[in-house]
């Protein structure tokens, strides 16, 4: 470019033809230019943008209805059963059904076809009749046949997975866990009428009715013979109390503790037995339905809650509650949008609090207890449905009708749990004394009800950033206003890298001397920190004082403007003394431990809590507040000050007048980004609370919030399960609040940028 | 006085005092990782001393003292100790006893009443070992396959030790050596075989094809098998001698205790050493911990494999957000079309600086490890399916998600850079018959880069102090091996690293025994805010000289 011409007359200019090559040439290059970075700009910002829909289609589905698509239809008569059916099944693999019938026939088919595979039939006692059928909880799978002379048969359905050519293949099975041989339930002989099963830890119990009104507990313990493999069984009956009103027992069922059992009858109400210790056995409560008849009644997976359906079409979910007299109580808990015929059968999920309802016009209705939710209500068929089966997985279902058709429909139903109350609201969980919000949201086993309440995260979160924000904004703050105004510019040179420094450090250091530093040092010091609280501003006023009385010599050594590092000794000779007198204190006040004063004055403390994340998380969000607010005041005009301060007005008094009332818009953008940051920030919290989930704002205790439970749940999570899209709701959830707030704040700031301008 | 509060004085030392009590508390913060984290590597000198337990019986011990602390008199009763009933407070001291074979406790407080005088014996000695933590006690004898070689008595008992434990090391080393890169290239090549067998039968291969293969791969798989025997035979024999020598010491209670040498890493007597021992014994511990692989679940030994991933990382990552992140600002800055769309792409681009990181986690997690690696998988990595190659937590995935994070860093900063490039400098070159992409590269650009350099830095700054998203997309306690190494392809972006700030998260909050990784976890802390430091004030230096430089440009 800058080379000098050559001497030669011959010119360097290329001709006219190649000019216009090369101006194509730069012409192209420009546009390439233009368009290449156009599109990795925006590919940039939409790659940005991803995020939020992205997380958003992750958390999508959590609202989605359940959805049910028939698929095949045959009639019960092909599976090869001959009685009517009395019981239907679907296996894991959502291939085999099972159909239980009167006749004592176990009847397994192909689930998509009918087509009949194995079957196997219960031998009754010679000469009796079948006359009820008792089922337990899908999970265990116990189907027991009561007969007409007061006997019965245990039976278990069973598979046994095998994998020939590596193709899997399903062998059905059927157990007898009391043995082959019928028991007589009752010693006299009745028929039973009605009948329930369930295993407990310690064996089977079985509650039957009988023609006669009466009631039977019967517990039953089992041993196999090891060389004959025999199976014998003990058991012990006992008569419960009968009915008042010489009810008749319309259904009965037994929980998996053995000890409550509940029965509808036919006088629309339903009685508890306290049966725990079945001598002792009785009626604790007898409750009207205010629902009309029961027509359908069974305990939910983990028997803590049952769901019932009536003549009326209603269906609601009943809890057993615990009051202060340890007496339990069976009670109405939620009501859920009402089938339009009168309810016929009721089946539970396998490992979820969701159940299956028809009625006798042919309408199914999906719900869920925990979430309160309504899934699906759609009439399927035209005759009444009689039994329906749902898959382990709850993919697939059977329903069998009035009319001895079966039914096969896919069912989409992945996340039943979620709904808006059983989020933000209280939840009545099984086994609590009130409606609560608890975060708990996976545990061991398959009857765990998982309880996702986000309050207690945001609540925490809340408490996390508002301990945080009461330590950083006056610090914040007044360091701002005190560097912008006050400081010399050479003190100001130091001070603003050094806050800079700060706002770089890695919160994960920050956490992690909060957790394993100042946690401890903070409970074995507590007086030193509302003694430091106390004195440290009485002890910088008082030096600024002291300062402000020495002699002129010794002032004029330090100009104005260097408050700050003139007050620097006084403030570390404040801090050792607190902290050294702090164990005197103690002794003195506090009967030797401060602590342990607190928890006798009924305030709980924790190591790792509120205090500690405040003062750790404060110390990242001050820079934050600090360089946003500093600069708000630093850019304050000049001229506005320099007037308030010829017209007579003290540096303060400038200050509150008019620089504060100036620059208080891009203050409260300040706050508001040190807001942002708190709110998400997660290593800190991690590492300096307990991460329990409790709902209170005591400044003694930990919290758990919304990072940090991302940060400590989504790891372990299954992909695509209900808890990883609630995880994805939460960083949602955050996302969408710090993104708020961080835009608020820049708008804000940009307003005062332009109105600084204008001044 | 009433005058000097008039005059809101008060307020102004206040606010003074806030900026003071920021300072004292950064430099205090600094200043105690500094201070634990070195004096982590200086051999304190062992004590030996009697104590009273709870029950009132005496006894020896002999440690490190870790720290000190004044506990009201209350508290020690509560827990059990026979305290005067005239003292109000007293002292209590933790002291480090190390030999966890022993004692089941490594560390214990004890109260100074009832404490015996201290002494410094000259001939305790401090072992490092490979398992177990160190040990405290006093040399018996030394022996070589059983038989006793030298005792203490004689003059050339240290000599010996030394020279011995210098052997073993040195094997160890051998041994390492063999086990980490020689057996590991067998083993990635085997596994490599296993891979294009099976990529072949997914091909659908015709028999005669697939019949010619396994002839191959027979002949490599045979080859490898020999050369592993060879290497196992190497290796056996240098275990062997390994197992040659052992020392037989006493620990203060009066045990005896063998312990073999090849679980030793280095003999100290901290009480006989000079200052200027003491140092060389600091700066060999303290390179030590640089570059050493970490033991005993990570709380002890070095952190190399921390560094080198945290190292390798941010590398991948600068290597993504640099191109992305400049063509990103440069677009917006000057050919966008200015106006309110513009604005809301700058304040969203802006605030995505201010979203909290794990939500980046969450999104790395979803979409880069399941959704975009998984697709990986299965287009290109099918031969290894089910276990997922790129469909997992990984180098890339968390270098990628850190460029995410910090993409808008680079941005704003390169943006400020662009917008101070005064126009006269653009209309100039625009005036010369510039097109604008020429004045672009040619001029406007080149400015700006040292601002671009800064973005980077504080983008570079930002990821290696960043753990929560990492958590999520590929940093692990201990990766089996690091991200780069020789065997093709060399650098393994699939693979799980280990990280500096993960590491003082794991180490300090989830390793069994808290007080004995305390120290590292200081040590590793000082390492980590060093580096970060360093490079924030190099950014910093670069934005103040580059304001200098076009505040006079512009004037």
């Amino acid at each position: 470019m800058s080379e000098a011409p050559p001497a030669t007359a011959e010119s360097l200019m290329p001709d006219a033809q190649e000019r216009a090559r090369l101006r194509r040439v730069r012409r192209l290059k420009d546009r390439f230019s233009r368009w290449g970075v156009a599109s990795a700009g925006l590919a940039v910002v939409g790659a940005l943008g991803l995020i939020f829909f992205y997380l958003f289609s992750e958390v999508a589905p959590l609202l989605k209805d359940a959805d049910v698509e028939p698929t095949q239809n045959y009639s019960i008569a092909r599976t090869g059963v001959t009685a009517p059916t009395r019981h239907l099944v679907l296996e894991r693999y959502e291939q085999l059904g099972a159909s239980v019938t009167e006749a004592g026939e176990v009847q397994f088919f192909a689930a998509d076809s009918g087509e009949p595979l194995t079957d196997f039939t219960v031998q009754g006692p010679d000469g009796a009749g079948f006359s009820a059928l008792g089922v337990s909880t899908p999970i265990e799978a116990l189907v027991a046949f009561g007969y007409d002379a007061g006997q019965v048969v245990l039976t278990q359905l069973s598979y046994q997975l095998s994998y020939p050519n590596d193709t899997r293949k399903i062998t059905p099975e059927l157990l007898y866990p009391l043995g082959r041989e019928p028991i007589a339930l009752d010693e006299r002989g009745q028929p039973l009428t009605v009948l329930a099963v369930q295993a407990t830890a310690r064996g089977h119990v079985l509650a039957a009715a009988t023609q006669d009104k009466r009631l039977l507990l019967g517990s039953y313990t089992s041993r196999e013979n090891l060389m004959t493999g025999e199976v014998t069984s003990t058991g012990r009956v006992f008569e419960l109390p009968p009915l008042p009103n010489g009810a008749e027992a319309r259904f009965i069922q037994i929980d998996r503790t053995a000890s409550h059992l509940v029965v509808a009858d036919d006088q629309a109400r339903l009685h508890l037995y306290a049966v725990s210790t079945p001598a002792e056995a009785r009626l604790t409560e007898s409750v009207p339905t205010e629902r009309g008849q029961v027509t359908a009644m069974t305990y939910l997976v983990g028997t803590g809650s049952l769901a019932i359906g009536t003549d009326s079409g209603s269906v609601s979910q009943w809890l057993l509650v615990r009051d202060e007299k340890n007496v339990y109580h069976v009670q109405p808990v939620r009501d859920f949008d009402a089938l339009a015929g009168s309810v016929t059968t009721i089946t539970p999920e396998y490992a979820r609090r969701g159940f299956l309802v028809g009625d006798d016009q042919g309408n199914l209705g999906i719900y869920h207890g925990t979430a309160a939710r309504t899934l699906l209500t759609q009439q399927v068929d035209n005759a009444a449905l009689s039994h329906l089966a749902i898959s382990p997985i709850n993919g697939k279902m059977l329903m069998l009708n009035s009319r001895d058709e079966v039914q096969v429909a896919d069912v989409w139903n992945e996340h039943p749990e979620i709904s808006f109350s059983s989020l933000w609201q209280k939840v009545w969980y099984e086994g609590r004394a009130e409606p609560e919000y608890v975060w708990q949201a996976s545990s061991g086993g398959d009857e765990f009800e998982s309880k996702m309440s986000l309050v207690p995260l945001s609540l925490g979160t809340l408490k996390a950033a508002l301990f945080a924000m009461l330590f950083a904004i006056p610090l914040g703050i007044m360091g701002a206003l005190y560097t912008a105004y006050f400081m010399t510019p050479k003190m100001r040179g130091l001070v603003k890298p050094t806050i800079e420094i700060m706002e770089a450090l890695p919160t994960v250091i920050l956490g992690f001397l909060a957790g394993l530093w100042l946690a401890p040092f903070l409970e074995n010091h507590l007086p030193a920190i509302f003694s430091i609280l106390i004195f440290m501003p009485l002890m910088m006023v008082a030096a600024g004082f002291a300062w402000s009385r020495l002699p002129q010599v010794v002032r004029s050594h330090i100009p104005e403007g260097w408050e700050a590092a003139i007050l620097i000794p006084p403030i570390l000779l404040t801090g050792w003394v607190c902290i050294a007198l702090s164990p005197q204190v103690e002794v003195w006040f506090f009967d030797g431990s401060m602590r342990q004063w607190f928890t006798d004055n009924g305030i709980n403390y924790d190591q790792r809590n509120a205090l500690v994340v405040g003062i750790a998380m404060g110390f990242a969000v001050i820079p934050t507040i600090f360089s946003i607010a500093e600069d708000a005041v630093f850019n304050v005009p000049r001229h506005l000050t320099q007037g308030s301060l010829a017209l007579g007005a003290t540096r303060w008094q400038t200050v509150m007048g008019v620089v504060l009332p100036t620059a208080s818009p891009g203050i409260f953008s300040a706050v508001m980004m040190g807001f942002g940051r708190a709110v998400g920030e997660t290593m800190i919290v991690l590492m300096a609370t307990g991460n329990s989930p409790v709902v209170n704002f005591n400044i003694f205790e930990g919290m758990r919030t919304l990072s940090a439970n991302i940060a400590v749940e989504l790891p372990e999570t299954a992909v695509d399960s209900t808890h990883f899209r609630v995880l994805f709701l939460a960083a949602l959830v955050l996302l969408a609040l710090t993104f708020i707030v961080n835009t608020c704040a820049e708008i804000i700031r940009q307003r005062l940028r332009k109105r600084y301008s204008n001044l | 006085m009433k005058d000097w509060f008039k005059s809101g004085a008060p307020w102004i030392w206040l606010n003074g005092g806030a900026v003071a009590l920021c300072i004292v508390m950064v430099v205090g913060l600094l200043g105690l990782i500094a201070i634990r984290g070195f004096g982590h590597f200086w051999p304190a000198d062992v004590l030996q001393t009697t104590i009273i337990d709870k029950n009132g019986n005496e006894h020896r011990i002999l440690g490190e003292e870790v720290r000190s602390e004044v506990i009201p008199s209350a508290v020690a009763r509560d827990g059990g100790y026979q305290v005067p009933d005239d003292v109000e407070l007293v002292t209590r001291y933790l002291i480090k006893q190390g030999n966890r074979d022993v004692s089941a406790r490594d560390f214990n407080w004890y109260l100074e009443t009832g404490m015996g005088e201290w002494e410094y014996p000259a001939d305790a000695m401090v072992i490092e070992r490979r398992e177990w933590g160190n040990f405290y006690g006093f040399p018996l004898e030394l022996k070589e396959n059983g038989e006793t070689l030298v005792t203490t008595s004689s003059p050339e008992f240290w000599q010996e030790l030394s020279e011995r434990v210098e052997r073993s090391v040195e094997l160890h080393h051998e041994i390492n050596h063999i086990e980490k890169v020689d057996i590991g290239r067998i083993n990635h090549s085997l596994e490599r075989i296993r891979l294009e067998r099976r990529r072949l039968q997914l091909q659908g291969a015709d028999s005669a094809t697939m019949a010619e293969a396994e002839a191959q791969f027979a002949e490599r798989r045979a080859e490898l098998d020999a050369q592993y025997q060879q290497v196992k035979a190497e290796r056996d024999a240098l275990y062997e001698q390994l197992e040659r020598d052992a020392l037989v010491a006493r620990v203060a209670s009066g045990t005896q205790v063998t312990i073999a040498l090849h679980n030793i890493v280095r003999v100290t007597r901290p009480n006989d050493m000079g200052v200027f021992a003491k140092l060389g014994q600091y700066l060999e511990r303290f390179w030590e911990f640089l570059t050493d692989e970490p033991r005993e679940a990570n709380t002890e030994g070095g952190i190399f494999p921390a560094i080198f991933g945290t190292v390798t990382m941010v590398m991948v990552m600068s290597i993504i957000v640099t191109p992305f992140g400049v063509l990103a600002a440069i677009y917006l800055r000057e050919y966008a079309k200015q106006g309110p769309v513009l604005r809301l792409i700058r304040i969203s681009v802006y605030n995505l600086a201010g979203v909290p990181s794990i939500v980046y986690g969450v999104f790395g997690l979803g979409f880069f490890v399941y959704f975009l690696g998984g697709s990986i998988d299965e287009l290109f990595y099918p031969e290894s399916l089910p276990a997922p190659t790129f469909g997992t937590p990984g180098l890339f995935w968390a270098s990628l998600t850190l460029a995410l994070l910090t993409l808008p860093v680079v941005i704003v900063s390169t943006e400020e850079g662009l917008s101070r490039i005064p126009t006269t400098i653009r209309q100039g070159s625009l005036a010369l018959g510039a097109t604008k992409a020429e004045t672009l590269w040619k001029v406007v650009v080149p400015l700006a880069t040292p601002a671009m350099m800064t973005g980077l830095i504080l983008a570079i700054a930002r990821a290696a102090g960043e753990v929560a998203p990492l958590m999520l997309v590929g940093v692990v306690k201990l990766a089996p091996s690091l991200p780069i190494d020789g065997n093709y392809p060399y650098l393994h972006l699939d693979q799980k690293i280990m990280h500096l700030g993960f590491h003082i998260y794991d180490v300090g909050f989830q390793s069994p025994n808290v007080e004995a990784a305390r120290p590292l976890v200081y040590a590793t802390a000082l390492t980590l805010v060093l580096l970060i430091i360093v490079l924030n004030l190099t950014a910093i230096r670069i934005r103040n000289s580059l304001r200098e430089k076009y505040r006079s440009a512009s004037d």
